[in-house]
């Protein structure tokens, strides 16, 4: 390590850990639709997947496979930079906000310390929040450059969609904001360690923001199905409708770009809900060394990995909102129910010091 | 540093040109985006990180989506240029030019080139631009905030009419 100056060894750190972060992220994401199709089968008393590998294990290189070796297909009357760009908007976008969720604690090799997190800003939750909002342009942009009436009915209702349920995104984590004192994800989770203390007595209960912000979870949770596009909120494909929607005109990877970054999406909120709501990587840790690091980063992947099966289930339970009803449940509760959080919250704050 | 910096303002300068050259309003709109990105970057290089973020959220993730959704909706095709104003024919060029000249005046009376100009002791955190807003400029800011309810206000009234 002597040879290399400190700014050598902080890139060479920084490039293995996003090369280590991208790669698991992709194998999660492609598991993430094999446990999808099967969970929903079984929901709906089906097999699913069962004929490539155990258990239909290697379904997702399957389908990878066959993505790449399908025939592309452009509409003749096309806007080609744009029907171009789309895909890779979203897909890049997607995978941006991966940068700055902490997975854990971190430990140091050589006196150098390496964190669970590619990078520590200090805005890294408004990070995450503007890179989100960005990813409407790709869906949009889909829509409309396929010229074709579908697919522009799909970019318009998920643009309203979008809009709508950020406000109330954003809102419903101002209540946690205010608890914690700031805006690094670092931070709000490193707020959450320990257990909640009543009048100076330990209740066990783990210090975790969901118990004193229940309604901030539930809005947040809601418009992140919403943002993500996901059933009950999946209006801008609404296959029974829109035919596929925004992607009606997309074939081969293109097509399965825009799936990766849905699924990258809900993969990066599951993080988000965790982090912010259920104290991050915060667990029981015991045990050796090398299992005390590694431990809090399983809790965390324990916590996401059942957000997303909250995501399926949800998936296999609940029929899609109409249209009005979507926009009459963002703008007319939701948003109340944020801002009523944050009055209450504020005031209790302000009443305990 | 130096150079991100003029690669972001030649971005800037570049996709603003663009913008207003541009016939179709889909590819404005998406120019006037990528301004807003790359400026974004600017103030992250000036270490004001909050500032940054806002700036994307608020303009290019709120408002420009919207601009996006009416050209959507309206679906606009190719502009076509317009002979009804002569006054902006004739006036327009030598307006830019006085207000241009005008701006570098001002630039050049706050940051004559032999101080060199660092904006480093100012402190771009959410904390610190919270108290200013809230402590210091709080009339400005509710003033502004009442304003734009009345925007809203009068949006919702005559939208209200067409029914």
């Amino acid at each position: 390590m002597g040879t290399f100056s400190d700014s050598t060894v902080l890139l060479l750190i920084a490039v293995v850990k996003i090369a280590v972060v991208l790669t698991v992220l992709l194998t999660i994401i492609a598991y993430v639709t094999w446990l999808e199709r099967k969970v929903v089968a079984h929901i709906q008393a089906r097999w699913g997947p069962y004929l490539v590998g155990p258990h239909g294990l290697l379904q997702p290189v399957a389908d990878g496979a066959k993505f790449i070796l399908k025939e592309e297909i452009m509409p003749a009357e096309a806007d080609k930079l744009i029907y171009w760009l789309a895909p890779f908007l979203g897909f890049v976008l997607a995978f941006l906000s991966i940068a700055v969720i902490p997975f854990g604690e971190g430990f140091t090799v050589h006196g150098h310390p390496i964190q669970f997190q590619i990078t520590d800003l200090n805005v890294g939750l408004l990070f995450v929040f503007a890179v989100t909002s960005l990813g409407v342009y790709s869906i949009a942009l889909a829509g409309w450059s396929s010229n074709s009436k579908y697919p522009l009915l799909g970019g318009l209702r998920s643009s309203a969609q979008m809009i709508s349920y950020e406000l109330s995104l954003g809102l419903a984590v101002i209540g946690v904001l205010m608890n914690a004192g700031t805006l690094s994800l670092r931070g709000i989770v490193d707020a959450q360690s320990g257990f909640w203390h009543i009048a100076g007595v330990n209740t066990w209960v783990p210090h975790w923001y969901v118990f004193v912000q229940p309604i901030g979870f539930f809005v947040y949770f809601t418009s992140a199905i919403a943002e993500t596009n996901r059933v009950p909120f999946d209006l801008p494909e609404g296959e029974t409708e829109l035919v596929g929607g925004f992607h009606t005109e997309y074939s081969s990877m293109k097509f399965a770009m825009f799936f990766m970054s849905e699924y990258a999406n809900m993969v990066t909120v599951s993080c988000l809900a965790t982090l912010l709501f259920f104290g991050g990587w915060h667990g029981p840790v015991f045990g050796p060394k090398i299992v005390q690091i590694l431990l809090p980063v399983f809790w965390f992947c324990l916590k996401v990995f059942c957000f997303i099966f909250f995501y399926i289930w949800m998936r296999g339970t609940l029929p899609r909102f109409r249209y009005d009803q979507l926009m009459s449940l963002g703008w007319k509760f939701l948003l109340p129910l944020g801002l009523l959080n944050i009055l209450v919250t504020s005031l209790l704050i302000a009443w305990h010091g | 540093m130096t150079t991100l910096f003029y690669i972001f303002a030649a971005v800037t300068v570049l996709a603003a040109l663009n913008m207003v050259l541009q016939r179709t309003p889909v590819y404005s709109a998406l120019s006037l985006i990528v301004v807003l990105c790359s400026l974004a970057s600017v103030y992250l290089l000036l270490g004001a990180e909050f500032m940054a973020v806002l700036q994307v959220i608020v303009y290019a993730g709120a408002i420009m989506v919207l601009f996006v959704f009416v050209i959507m909706l309206l679906n606009a095709g190719h502009e076509s240029p317009s002979h009804r104003s002569r006054v902006a024919k004739w006036l327009g060029a030598p307006l830019i030019g006085a207000f241009l000249v005008e701006m570098l005046i001002v630039i050049w009376d706050q940051f004559p080139p032999t101080s060199a100009a660092s904006p480093a002791h100012l402190d771009g955190s959410p904390a610190a631009i919270g108290h200013l807003l809230f402590r210091n400029y709080v009339l400005p800011f509710e003033v502004t905030s009442i304003l734009i309810l009345v925007a809203v206000l009068g949006a919702v009234v005559l939208a209200k009419k067409e029914f």
